[in-house]
C-alpha cells in the first residue's frame, strides 16, 4: 500500500467542525436555559441535528465531486491541543469516504430518531434534558468519526460513553436504570483502558497518534522489519479491547442488553444505529494495524464469530421486545466484527452492513417503541399478539425490518449479510468452513428468533385482554422468578401498576413517518450499496481480487436462503398459536443457560465484583486500624507528648505485625513492577 | 512591580484586619475577606502577564535582606511550575471564601462560633500558600511551609465537624514530624553549601548551581533527599502516610477541605519537583523506582479505598490519594510529557477536587450529614446542584473534555514510553475511578428518594445565587482547560525542560522511525 497522505480541507469543508459544534451548541444551550427552554427545546434539538445533517450531505457532495485521481481524505487543523516534547496533538478533523457514509448514518438515521422521540417522550416532564442529552450524542459521534488522530478519535469515545450513560440512566429515579447506565459506563471503561494504551503504545513506538503518521509508520515498518510483530499484535488487540467495549462484542457485551433501560429511542439511536458501531469504524479505520499482523485479524474474526452465535442463542430465549432487539444487535454486530476482521475487500462488507443495520434496526427498535406506547409499556411479547389489526403502520415498517434482517431477498440484509458469509467461508484454510459455518448458523438462528418475535407480536391470538388473570399469572411469575428480576420482570411490574391496558392503537404521525422512512431504507438500501457504498469506499480500503475460494457466490446464496426459510419456518410453526404467558422450566442446559445470558453476568459478579467488593471492604479495615496505627504510633513517638494519639493505638499490635508484613509486601510488588519496566 | 511580596502582604494585612472586626459584625469580616481576596487574584492576574513564558527560568524576582550572617534573605521569584500554582491558590480563595459564606455562622449544635477569625485565618492560610511557592530561598520555604500548618490546624480544629480535634492534632502531628526532618536536611543543606560556596547562603539558584556542579556528593544526596522527600510524602500524602488525610478532609469544613486537598497538599509534590529534583539529582534517580511504587500502590489503593468509603467526605479525601499518586508517578517517570502533566494535574485536581469538595460541602450543609446513606434520590429536586456534582465528578474521572484528562493522559502516555508495567497498572486507576465517582453519584442522586429527605426543606432548595457564583468559575475553568490546556502548558513546560535538563535525563525516542518527517 502507498503511503497515506490527507490534503488540506477547501471550500465548504473547511467549515467541517460545525458538525461537531451545532449539536454540542445546542446541547449546551438545552442545558444551561433549564426549564425556560421546556416548550420549544425539543424542536432545537431536532433542527440542529438537522442542519448538521443537511451540511454533511453538502460535504458528502464535494467529496463526490473529487474526481478519481484526487485526493479523497481531506483534513483540517483547528488549533493545537498538546505539544510537549515529540508529542505533538492537535484538534484536527477528517473528511473521507469512511467518514462521509458515517456522517450521514449518523445525522440522518439520527434525525429520524430525535424526531420519532418528539413524539415518544411528550408526555414526559424532562423531555428538554432528554433533547440535550441526544444532541450531545450526536456531537461526540460526529466528533469519533471526524477526528484526525487517535486521541480525537478517543475523545469522542469517552463522550459518546457519556452520553450513552446519561441516556440509559434518563429515568434515573428507577433503580434499574441507575444501575444499567453504571454498568455500561464502568465495562466501557474497561474497554477504554485497552484503547488508551494502544494510543500510549502508538506514541512510544511511532511519537505519534495522528492517523496518517501511524500508518505510515506501520508501512514503513513492515518494509523495513523495524516494529517487532508482537508490538503490532499489542496495538491490533488493545485497539480490538476498546472495539469490544464499546460495540458489545465479548467478553464486554453484557452492558448492551441491559442498557434497554433506557427510553426506546435511546436504544435505536444508541445501542443499534451509532454507538454501538463504533468499534466496527474504529478497526475500519485502523485496518493498516490490523492488516499489518494475521493474529490480530485472527483474533477480530474469532470474536466476531463468536458473538454473533452468543447474541443469537440468547436472542431465542429472551421475552422483552427490547431484549431480543439488543441481543440480535450484539449478534449483528458480531457479523461487522467477522467482516472487518476478514481483511481486504471485507472491509467494505462490514460497514456496508453497518449502513444497513443502522436502517433496519433502527426501524425495529422504534417499531418497539411504537408498540409499547400503544401498549401502556408492556414490553413481554408473551403478552402481546394480533396486533397487526390495531397498528397497521408498526406492523408493515416492522415487518419490513423483519424481513431485512433475516436476509430475504431483496431487501438489505440479503445483500449486505450474504456476501459477508461468503467472505468468511472464503478465508483460507480450515478457518474459513469454521467461520462461514458459523455466520450461516447464525443466519438461521436470526431467522428463528425474529420470527418468533414478529409472530408472538403482531400475529396469532391476542394475549393481553385478560385483565385479571394475566395480573395473577404475571405476579406468580415474578415471585417464582424474583430471584433474578429481569428487565420483563420491572416491565409487568409496571403494567400491574397502569392495570388497565386500554386498546392499543397506532402512535401519532411523529412517529409512524419516521418508521416509514426507516422502512424504506431497510428495503432500498442494501441494493444501492452493495455495489455503489463499495465503490465509494475504494479510496479508504483499496482495491481487492476476489481470492481464494471454497465455494461460489451461488452455492453460498443457496445455503443462507435455505436455513433461513428453514429458521423461519420453524419459528411460525412453534409460535403461531401463541405462547404460555408465563415462563415454562428449561429443560435443557442451553435453555437454562441461553435464559441466563450464558452466564455472562454471574460470571462477572463471581470473578470481578464481589472479590472486589471483598477487597475493598477488607483494605477499608486495614486502613482504618493497621496503616493508621502503625503511622500514628511512629507519629506518637517522634511527636512525643502526644498522649491523645497514642491512647487511641492500643492493643491492636497482632494488627500491626500484619498490616506491616502485608504493607512490605505490597511495597516489594510495586518495586518488582517497577522494575520490570 | 512587587507582584510576590504584594501577593504575600495584602492577604496578611488582610487577615490582620478581618481579625480585628467586631464579633457581632460577622458581615463586615465576610465582605472583607472577599474583596481582599479578590484583589490578590487581581494582582495574581497580573502577574501572569508579567510572567513572560518561555523566559527566564525564574521571573518576577525580589530579594531583601533579612538575617546576614545566615545568608537569609527574603526571596521570592517564580517558575512556570510556581505561577500556576499561585494562581490555583489565587482562583479558589475566593470562591472558597463565597462558598464558606455561612459556614461559621452556627457550629451544628446551636453554638456561636467566631466568624471573622474564621475568614482572617482563610486569608492567612492564602498568604502561607502564596508565599511557599513563590519563596526561592530554602529557609524562607521551609518557614512557609510549617507556618502554613497554623492557620489549617485552628480552621480544622474550631471550624470543623465532630472528629475535628482528633482529626487537627494528627494532620498537626505528621505535618511537623515531616517538617522536622525537612528542617534537618535544611541545615544540613546550608552546611553543605557554605563549604562548596564559600559563604552562607540558602538561595535557590546558587545551592542548584553547586547541585549541578556536582557540589554536593552521593551519599549526602541521599539523606538530604529523604529528608526533604519524608516532608514532601506525608504532606502529598503518599502511601503509606496519607491517613491523616481522609480524617482531616473528613472533618474539615467543607472550603478549608477545598484549600487544604486543592492546594496544600500540592506544596508537597511542588516540593519534590522544585527542591528535591534539581538539588538532588542524583539521589532523585536513585530514589525514583521507590517513589513510584509508593505512587503506583497510591493509585490503585486510594481508589479502592474511596469505592469502600461511607462517608462522603472521606471519600473524596481517598480520591485524591489516588490522584496524587498519579501525580507521583509523573513526576519520577522523568519524561516531559509525564511531569509536564504532574504539573498541569496539580491545578486540574485543584479545580476539579475543589469544586467537588464545595458541592459536597453545599450538599451536606442542606442534608446535616455526610454519610452517603443518609442521600439517595436527591437529584430530582437539585437538579443544578446534581448535575454540577456531576461534572466535577465526570473532572474528577478525568473524562475527555474536562481539564483532568489532558494532564492524566499526559502523565499516563509520558510514563508509558519509559515504563510499561508502570503505566498499565496505574491505568486500571481509570476504572475504580469511574466506579467510585458514579456509584457515589448512584447513592447520593440516583434511585428511589430516601423518604428522610422529603422532610427536609432544604433538601428542595436547588442552588441558590451565590452557591452559582462559586461554581461556575469552577466549571468554565475546568471545561474551558480541558478543550484548550495551551496556555497552561505553554508556561508550564520550559519549566519542566529545565529540571529534566537538571537531573540529567531525556525523552526516550520512538522505537520505530516515523514517517513524519516526510
Amino acid at each position: 500500500m502507498d503511503s497515506i497522505t490527507y490534503a488540506p480541507a477547501t471550500g465548504a469543508l473547511s467549515s467541517m467542525w460545525l458538525l461537531v459544534a451545532i449539536p454540542a451548541l445546542s446541547a449546551t444551550v438545552l442545558l444551561l436555559l433549564g426549564r425556560r427552554a421546556d416548550k420549544w427545546g425539543h424542536w432545537l434539538g431536532v433542527a440542529s441535528v438537522l442542519a448538521s445533517f443537511v451540511l454533511g450531505v453538502t460535504y458528502f457532495l464535494q467529496l463526490r465531486g473529487i474526481d478519481g485521481t484526487g485526493n479523497k481524505s481531506l483534513s483540517v487543523d483547528l488549533f493545537e491541543f498538546i505539544h510537549i516534547g515529540d508529542l505533538n496533538v492537535s484538534v484536527g478533523l477528517l473528511f473521507d469516504p469512511l467518514t462521509a457514509v458515517f456522517v450521514l448514518l449518523i445525522t440522518g438515521v439520527g434525525f429520524l430518531i430525535h424526531l420519532y422521540a418528539v413524539g415518544y417522550m411528550s408526555h414526559d416532564p424532562g423531555r428538554r434534558r432528554f433533547f440535550a442529552y441526544f444532541n450531545l450524542f450526536v456531537a461526540a459521534m460526529l466528533l469519533l468519526v471526524l477526528g484526525d488522530n487517535y486521541v480525537m478519535l478517543y475523545a469522542g469515545w469517552e463522550g459518546v460513553g457519556l452520553a450513552s450513560y446519561l441516556l440509559i440512566s434518563f429515568w434515573s429515579d428507577r433503580p434499574a436504570a441507575a444501575t444499567a447506565g453504571k454498568k455500561a459506563f464502568l465495562i466501557n471503561r474497561v474497554g477504554d483502558v485497552g484503547f488508551a494504551l494502544a494510543i500510549f503504545l502508538m506514541f512510544a513506538t511511532f511519537g505519534t497518534t495522528n492517523y496518517a503518521d501511524v500508518f505510515n509508520g506501520v508501512l514503513a515498518s513492515e518494509a523495513g522489519q523495524t516494529v517487532s510483530a508482537g508490538v503490532l499484535l499489542a496495538m491490533g488487540l488493545l485497539l480490538l479491547l476498546g472495539a469490544c467495549g464499546k460495540s458489545g462484542q465479548f467478553p464486554l457485551q453484557t452492558w448492551l442488553p441491559d442498557a434497554m433501560e433506557g427510553p426506546t429511542p435511546v436504544s435505536a439511536l444508541i445501542h443499534a444505529a451509532t454507538m454501538v458501531t463504533a468499534g466496527v469504524y474504529m478497526i475500519a479505520r485502523s485496518q493498516v494495524i490490523f492488516n499489518a499482523n494475521e493474529t490480530a485479524q485472527t483474533v477480530v474474526v474469532s470474536i466476531g464469530a463468536l458473538t454473533l452465535l452468543i447474541g443469537c442463542v440468547i436472542g431465542c430465549a429472551k421475552d422483552g421486545i427490547k431484549r431480543v432487539l439488543a441481543y440480535s444487535t450484539v449478534s449483528q454486530i458480531g457479523y461487522m466484527f467477522l467482516a472487518v476482521g476478514l481483511g481486504g475487500g471485507a472491509y467494505a462488507l462490514g460497514i456496508i452492513h453497518l449502513l444497513a443495520h443502522g436502517f433496519f434496526k433502527a426501524g425495529l427498535f422504534l417499531g418497539a417503541g411504537s408498540v409499547m406506547h400503544g401498549m401502556k409499556d408492556q414490553e413481554d411479547i408473551r403478552r402481546f399478539g394480533g396486533l397487526w389489526k390495531y397498528m397497521r403502520i408498526t406492523w408493515a415498517t416492522f415487518g419490513l425490518g423483519y424481513l431485512a434482517i433475516i436476509g430475504i431477498p431483496p431487501l438489505s440484509g440479503f445483500f449486505t449479510k450474504d456476501p459477508i458469509i461468503l467472505a468468511a467461508f472464503n478465508r483460507e484454510g480450515w478457518t474459513g468452513w469454521l467461520f462461514g459455518s458459523a455466520a450461516l448458523l447464525g443466519a438461521g438462528l436470526t431467522a428463528f428468533y425474529m420470527t418468533r418475535l414478529f409472530v408472538l407480536t403482531f400475529h396469532g391470538r391476542p394475549r393481553w385482554q385478560k385483565e385479571g388473570e394475566g395480573g395473577a399469572h404475571a405476579a406468580s411469575a415474578t415471585d417464582a422468578h424474583g430471584a433474578h428480576a429481569d428487565a420483563h420482570g420491572a416491565a409487568i411490574a409496571r403494567t400491574e401498576d397502569g392495570r388497565d391496558i386500554q386498546h392499543p392503537h397506532e402512535s401519532p404521525w411523529i412517529m409512524t413517518v419516521p418508521l416509514m422512512l426507516l422502512a424504506v431504507g431497510s428495503v432500498a438500501a442494501g441494493w444501492l450499496m452493495s455495489t455503489s457504498v463499495v465503490d465509494w469506499l475504494t479510496p479508504v480500503f483499496g482495491e481487492h481480487e476476489e481470492g481464494h475460494a471454497h465455494l461460489t457466490h451461488t452455492q453460498v446464496t443457496i445455503a443462507t436462503v435455505a436455513v433461513t426459510v428453514l429458521g423461519v419456518a420453524l419459528g411460525y410453526l412453534l409460535f403461531r398459536g401463541g405462547t404460555s404467558l408465563v415462563e415454562q422450566p428449561a429443560r435443557t442446559h442451553l435453555v437454562r443457560a441461553a435464559r441466563n445470558n450464558l452466564y455472562a453476568d454471574r460470571f462477572n459478579e463471581l470473578v470481578f465484583e464481589l472479590p472486589g467488593r471483598l477487597l475493598t471492604r477488607a483494605l477499608v479495615w486495614v486502613d482504618n486500624r493497621g496503616v493508621d496505627g502503625i503511622v500514628n504510633g511512629l507519629a506518637a513517638a517522634f511527636g512525643g507528648g502526644s498522649g491523645r494519639l497514642r491512647r487511641l493505638q492500643t492493643g491492636y499490635v497482632r494488627t500491626y505485625a500484619l498490616s506491616i508484613l502485608s504493607g512490605a509486601f505490597l511495597i516489594v510488588a510495586a518495586l518488582l513492577a517497577v522494575r520490570l519496566g | 512591580m512587587k507582584y510576590l511580596s504584594l501577593m504575600v502582604v495584602i492577604p496578611l494585612l488582610g487577615a490582620l484586619v478581618t481579625a480585628f472586626v467586631p464579633k457581632h459584625k460577622p458581615k463586615t469580616a465576610k465582605i472583607v475577606a472577599l474583596v481582599v481576596s479578590v484583589i490578590v487574584l487581581g494582582f495574581t492576574i497580573a502577574a501572569a502577564f508579567a510572567f513572560e513564558a518561555g523566559g527566564d527560568r525564574l521571573q518576577l524576582s525580589e530579594s531583601y535582606p533579612w538575617i546576614p550572617q545566615w545568608g537569609l534573605r527574603f526571596s521570592f521569584a517564580v517558575d512556570g511550575i510556581a505561577l500556576v500554582l499561585i494562581g490555583l491558590s489565587a482562583v479558589l480563595v475566593p470562591l472558597v471564601i463565597l462558598a464558606s459564606w455561612k459556614d461559621a455562622d452556627d457550629d451544628g449544635t446551636g453554638g456561636r462560633r467566631n466568624v471573622p477569625t474564621f475568614f482572617a485565618l482563610i486569608l492567612a492560610l492564602e498568604a502561607t500558600m502564596i508565599g511557599v511557592f513563590a519563596a526561592s530561598d530554602v529557609l524562607l520555604f521551609y518557614i512557609f511551609f510549617e507556618v502554613m500548618l497554623v492557620p489549617m490546624y485552628f480552621l480544622i480544629g474550631s471550624y470543623g465537624g465532630p472528629r475535628r480535634q482528633y482529626a487537627a492534632v494528627k494532620f498537626f502531628l505528621y505535618s511537623l514530624v515531616g517538617g522536622m526532618l525537612m528542617l534537618a536536611a535544611v541545615i544540613g543543606l546550608w552546611v553543605t553549601a557554605k563549604d562548596g560556596l564559600g559563604h552562607a547562603t540558602f538561595d535557590w539558584n546558587e545551592i542548584v548551581a553547586l547541585a549541578q556542579g556536582g557540589g554536593i556528593p552521593g551519599d549526602l544526596q541521599k539523606w538530604l533527599f529523604l529528608g526533604f522527600f519524608a516532608a514532601f510524602a506525608i504532606k502529598a500524602p503518599f502511601f503509606p502516610f496519607h491517613t491523616w488525610l481522609p480524617d482531616a478532609g473528613g472533618a474539615a469544613p467543607a472550603g478549608a477541605a477545598a484549600l487544604l486537598v486543592g492546594v496544600l497538599d500540592k506544596v508537597g509534590t511542588f516540593g519534590i519537583l522544585r527542591y528535591c529534583l534539581p538539588m538532588f539529582p542524583e539521589a532523585s534517580k536513585y530514589f525514583a523506582p521507590l517513589a513510584i511504587a509508593l505512587s503506583l500502590i497510591g493509585v490503585l489503593y486510594g481508589a479502592l479505598l474511596a469505592v469502600g468509603q461511607t462517608d462522603l467526605k472521606r471519600l473524596v479525601a481517598y480520591t485524591s490519594i489516588s490522584h496524587f499518586g498519579f501525580i507521583g508517578i509523573g513526576i519520577f517517570a522523568f519524561s516531559s510529557q509525564a511531569a509536564t502533566g504532574s504539573v498541569l494535574y496539580m491545578v486540574n485536581h485543584g479545580l476539579a477536587t475543589g469544586l467537588l469538595f464545595i458541592v459536597v460541602g453545599f450538599l451536606v450543609q442542606r442534608r446535616g450529614s455526610q454519610s452517603i446513606a443518609d442521600f439517595g434520590g436527591a437529584g430530582k429536586a437539585l437538579p443544578l446542584l446534581s448535575g454540577v456534582f456531576f461534572i466535577a465528578g465526570m473532572a474528577s474521572l478525568a473524562l475527555p473534555g474536562t481539564s483532568p484528562f489532558v494532564s492524566e493522559f499526559l502523565v499516563l502516555i509520558g510514563t508509558f514510553s519509559v515504563n510499561k508495567t508502570v503505566a498499565i497498572l496505574a491505568a486500571l486507576g481509570m476504572v475504580l475511578a469511574a466506579a467510585y465517582i458514579l456509584w457515589m453519584y448512584q447513592r447520593t442522586m440516583q434511585g428511589r428518594l430516601n423518604p428522610k429527605l422529603a422532610e427536609l426543606a432544604p433538601m428542595k432548595k436547588d442552588l441558590s445565587l451565590r452557591e452559582k457564583v462559586v461554581v461556575a468559575p469552577l466549571v468554565v475553568l475546568i471545561i474551558a482547560l480541558g478543550v484548550y490546556p495551551k496556555p497552561l502548558l505553554d508556561v508550564i513546560e520550559p519549566a519542566v525542560s529545565s529540571t529534566m535538563t537538571d537531573i540529567g535525563v531525556s525523552d526516550p525516542a520512538p522505537t520505530a522511525a516515523t514517517g513524519a518527517e516526510k
